[in-house]
This record gives structure tokens, C-alpha cells and sequence, in this order.
């Protein structure tokens, strides 16, 4: 597989063109938007966080096909997550796209979707594409809850 | 395909043949007799100039002396004391909104500004309003991307105390009448400000004769080293402004209570200056006149002319800006369903750099109703292997992106005029 093909995975691409858990929240008590100066994108984050846990999650963004696809496939793997379990995943999550660390297979089942993200790795100027959603998503879960109303 | 002879001028270009370098309106490759006058500045000549007593100090200082002469030359400046080395367009504009702005403007004064600006010459000007309680007006674009003159003269009234433009857009291409957009200002009285980042580079500018107060540039997008411009203004504006920035080589006595300034241009240029630079800015005027500015832009023109024929052919793509006969080496663009982010890197593999952004101008892309779009720009040294490459590039990345239909979030309609 070349670096492109890698990059651009099938499920990367599905997530870009029909992204998962897209649009606003009803009932949101998080929430924070991001933005790359440089190149435009721009990712928002809305959330409904009960006794520490995301009990649901939606996102917008216009953005490149990496930063699209990987706020869709970050919203379905956190929704149950508390904050520690969020700040955990996003280690692992950037450890993979920044080529840290190659996953085992077990670790790599346990990213799910998330781990097609591994072709980043070879793309360093793309990595905050791929990284901005969760930064979104963590500045949303710090945010006022009475702020973001 | 023979590539363009003058990439051997060009000591990157020469040592990368498959490099098709298409991002020259973010900064040009440099020719070795640039970088060749710089060296031998720093090993011949090097000292800080219009201090030291001695010989070689002295040689530092006719260097630069020698280095402003010939760039005001290039720029048809007859009065070399009205060129203001800066470190580049941006902090010319800032140093003409900060020192005229805070010394001229009142409450209830206008500023205009045009919505194709770079950043550069829309946030000082911006800013400057605020702080002086200011109105700051954006003047509309026409449905082809040029400053909408009819809407301008509205806009422009007695209280408009200045007018701030480009020469040519960097998002765009754009070329604008400057004498027009200008002769709408002067009507009423306004300071003319011209950002020439864009136009400097491609365009011959008479600074004797064109309507302006202040003509702004920067030296890397013309062939010249990162970290130097300049500022050209009018003598009596000049020496009317406060100084810009303050500290040694711009002062004349320095009491303990107050100073008094040094004579232009020295006013405007507070610490050591940028000599090294500067002798390398010269020599790039050099080479520009040697190949003639009027065959740069013949020979980038053809180039934006064939890829945007062989673009347009290509379903999807949609072309922003006017016609190639009113622009300058830039093709700003974008592929219906892949962003120009994904688009660039696509490109990246086959070893062709172009721009995709907002090009630091947000204002231009709120209108055309875009987040991004993707800019190859064109300089002497790219040739038709160049377009070629772009072109297969964006078919590759079509091929990547298959299916990839337009969703409904889609943030990338197409308004472009052609």
C-alpha cells in the first residue's frame, strides 16, 4: 500500500463523506470549538456529560477529509467515556499518529476504527489535522457547564 | 518536456529536477547570484555600519548606502531617502498605520480597506481604528473578484482619511488599477496606501509616477532573501511622521528629557541594519533586470493561461478570480468534494507545492464563501512540466477521493466566476 493509499483508508474516506454523529446536541452542557488559522479548519464540539461520563456527543466542522474523519470516529469512541478514559485514548491516539509507537494487534483492536489513523505517521504536517477534534473534545469536557449554555 | 533553463539560476531548484515549486506567491526560490552577494558581503565587507571610525565600518556602510540606491532604482523611486528598509510588507504596513495612524486619525475618520486584503493590510489598519475610535470600512468585491469600483466611490467620503489596498492579491492573483482605485482616495484627500507584496515581484512599479503615498514590499517573493522590504513614501509624509520605533542609529541628540531624529531614512530605521540582506535584495533587482520584469510576467501569464484551460477541463474544479489577462502568476482554485488541505497533500507526493488555505486572507474567503481554497502561484523559473504535474496531481487526487460526492456539509460550493 503506498503512504497516500494508507492515508486515505476506505474507512477514513466513509467517515469523511458521511461522518458519524454530526451536527448540534439537543440538551448540550459542553462544549468548545477549534480552529486552524493556518489552513481553515475549524472543528465544534457539543456534549452531555452526566456524573463525569459523555453520554452523548455530536460535532461540525469544515475541514480536510483527516480532520473530518477523525472527529467522527473520535465522537463513536468516546460516547460512555469519562474524562480520564478520554485523556488516556487521546494518548494512545496521538502516540499512532505520531508514529510513537506502532501498536500490537491487541492494542490495535482495542483503538477500533482509530487505529487507520496509523498512516498519519508519515504525513508529520498532518498530525494536527487528525488531532484537533480532540483537543476540541478536550477543551469541551473542561469547559463551564453553565458558560457553554 | 525540457525544463525552464533559468531553474539552473536557482541552487534548490538545480538539485531537485522533479520539484515542481508552485508556492511562489508565499515566497520565490532564490538565485545563487543572490545568495552568492551575500556571502561575499559577509566575507568581504562585514561590519556595523555608520558607527565604526574605520575602514571596513565604512565599506558596511556604502554597501547598504549602494544596496538602497539600486533597490529604489528597481522600484522607479528616484529619492532613495524615501526607501525604508523594514523586515518585510507587513511590518511596512504596520509601520504606516502605527506612526501616520496614531499621529493623523480622530474620532469620526474612516479607513478603507478592500476585501481582497492579506491580513497585513487589513488587521494594522483595523486595530488602528479601534484605538483611535475610527470607522473601518471593507469595500465589496465585483462577482469576478476585483475591487468593486462603484461600490468604492460610496464608501469613499470626506471622512475617509485613508485608503489601503493591494497592488495584486495573493489569494487571487487580482490585479488592480491602482491609478483608479487611488484617484478615488486622492478626490477627497486621503492617505493612499499601497500593499505591493504581490505586485513588486511581478510588475513594474514606477514609484515617481504612481498615485500613491506608500508603497509597500517584501523582498523574498522577489527572488531576494527572507527578513528584509521596504517602505517607499512620499518625502513630506515621511518626514512629517513620528518615528515608528525607537533606539540607536535613528536618533540625532538624545537629551535627558527628550531626543531629536535622524534625517530619512535613518528615522525609520532604529538599530543595526539589515546590511547582508539588503546587498542581497540588490542583487536580485539585478537579476530580475536581467531577465526583463516584462517577460516575467509574459512568461507567467502563459503558465496560468495553459493550467487554467487544462484545470477548468477537469469536472469539479472551480477557478476563483478573473480572467488570466487581469491576473498576475496565481491560480487560486478548488476540487469539488476534496478539501484543498487533502488536495496539497495528494499533490506533495509527486513532489508539487502549492498553497491550500485561507492564505491569511479570511475577510476574501468568508466571501467566496469558502474555507480554503488551493493556490498554485507561478514564477520565471516554472514551466509547462509544472503544470502538467498540478494537473495530474489533481486527477490523481480525484482518483483517491472516488466517490467522494459533495455531502451536504460540504463547505465548498462553487462561486467562482469562471
Amino acid at each position: 500500500m503506498s503512504d497516500l493509499q494508507e492515508l486515505y483508508q476506505s474507512i477514513i474516506l466513509d467517515h469523511n463523506r458521511r461522518p458519524k454523529n454530526y451536527g448540534s446536541l439537543d440538551e448540550a452542557n459542553r462544549s468548545a470549538e477549534g480552529r486552524n488559522p493556518s489552513c481553515g479548519d475549524e472543528v465544534r464540539v457539543e456534549l452531555r456529560v452526566a456524573d463525569d461520563r459523555i453520554e452523548d456527543v455530536r460535532f461540525t466542522s469544515a475541514g480536510c477529509a483527516v480532520s473530518r474523519a477523525a472527529a467522527s470516529i473520535m465522537t463513536q469512541s468516546v460516547k460512555g467515556k469519562s474524562r480520564a478514559d478520554v485523556d488516556k485514548l487521546f494518548e494512545q491516539f496521538h502516540s499512532l499518529v505520531t508514529g510513537k509507537v506502532r501498536p500490537s494487534e491487541q492494542e490495535a483492536r482495542a483503538l477500533g476504527e482509530l487505529a487507520a489513523f496509523a498512516g498519519v505517521a508519515r504525513f508529520p504536517i498532518r498530525v494536527k489535522c487528525a488531532s484537533m477534534p480532540w483537543h476540541v473534545l478536550q477543551a469541551a469536557l473542561r469547559s463551564d457547564a453553565a458558560a457553554s449554555e | 518536456m525540457t525544463r525552464n533553463p533559468r531553474r539552473a539560476d536557482f541552487p534548490l531548484l538545480a538539485a531537485n529536477p522533479d520539484l515542481h515549486y508552485l508556492d511562489s506567491a508565499a515566497t520565490s526560490q532564490k538565485p545563487r547570484v543572490v545568495l552568492d552577494a551575500m556571502r561575499e558581503y559577509y566575507e568581504r565587507d562585514n561590519a556595523n555600519p555608520h558607527r565604526g571610525a574605520y575602514a571596513l565600518s565604512a565599506r558596511a556602510t556604502d554597501r547598504y548606502h549602494a544596496a538602497r540606491g539600486r533597490v529604489a532604482q528597481f522600484l522607479g523611486a528616484s529619492d532613495a531617502d524615501c526607501l525604508v528598509f523594514t523586515r518585510g510588507t507587513t511590518e511596512s504596513l504596520n509601520l504606516v498605520a502605527s506612526a501616520w495612524g496614531h499621529a493623523n486619525l480622530r474620532e469620526g475618520d474612516e479607513i478603507v480597506v478592500t476585501a481582497l486584503e492579506h491580513h497585513a493590510n487589513f488587521v494594522p489598519w483595523q486595530q488602528v481604528a479601534i484605538a483611535r475610535g475610527a470607522r473601518f470600512v471593507v469595500c465589496p468585491l465585483t462577482s469576478d473578484h476585483r475591487v468593486d469600483l462603484d461600490a468604492l466611490r460610496t464608501l469613499v467620503n470626506p471622512r475617509t482619511k485613508v485608503l489601503a489596498f493591494n497592488h495584486v492579491s495573493n489569494a487571487l492573483g487580482t490585479v488592480n488599477p491602482v491609478d483608479r482605485i487611488a484617484a478615488i482616495g486622492r478626490a477627497v484627500g486621503a492617505l493612499i496606501v499601497c500593499d505591493g507584496a504581490q505586485g513588486a515581484p511581478h510588475l513594474r512599479v514606477a514609484f515617481d509616477t504612481l498615485d500613491v503615498d506608500f508603497y509597500a514590499f517584501s523582498g523574498h517573493k522577489m527572488c531576494g532573501p527572507m527578513g528584509i522590504g521596504g517602505l517607499l513614501g512620499r518625502r513630506a509624509i515621511l518626514e512629517a511622521m513620528p518615528p515608528y520605533q525607537f533606539g540607536g542609529d535613528m536618533i540625532e541628540f538624545v537629551r535627558d528629557e527628550e531626543s531629536t531624529w535622524a534625517t530619512l531614512p535613518h528615522k525609520f530605521e532604529a538599530g543595526t541594519p539589515n546590511v547582508g540582506d539588503a546587498v542581497g535584495l540588490a542583487a536580485a533587482c539585478d537579476y530580475l533586470d536581467s531577465v526583463g520584469l516584462d517577460s516575467v510576467l509574459e512568461h507567467e501569464r502563459a503558465l496560468v493561461r495553459l493550467a487554467t484551460e487544462k484545470l477548468r477541463a477537469i469536472d469539479g474544479v472551480c477557478i476563483y478570480g478573473p480572467k488570466p489577462s487581469e491576473r498576475s502568476g496565481v491560480v487560486s482554485f478548488s476540487v469539488a468534494g476534496i478539501h484543498p488541505h487533502d488536495l496539497s497533500t495528494v499533490l506533495d507526493q509527486d513532489g508539487v507545492c502549492i498553497r491550500a488555505g485561507q492564505h491569511c486572507a479570511q475577510p476574501l474567503m468568508r466571501r467566496l464563501g469558502v474555507s480554503a481554497t488551493a493556490r498554485a502561484s507561478f514564477y520565471l523559473y516554472n514551466d509547462e512540466a509544472d503544470v502538467d504535474a498540478l494537473v495530474r496531481g489533481v486527477e490523481r487526487a480525484k482518483e483517491v477521493f472516488a466517490g467522494s460526492e459533495l455531502n451536504e456539509n460540504e463547505l465548498v460550493p462553487c462561486r467562482g466566476a469562471r
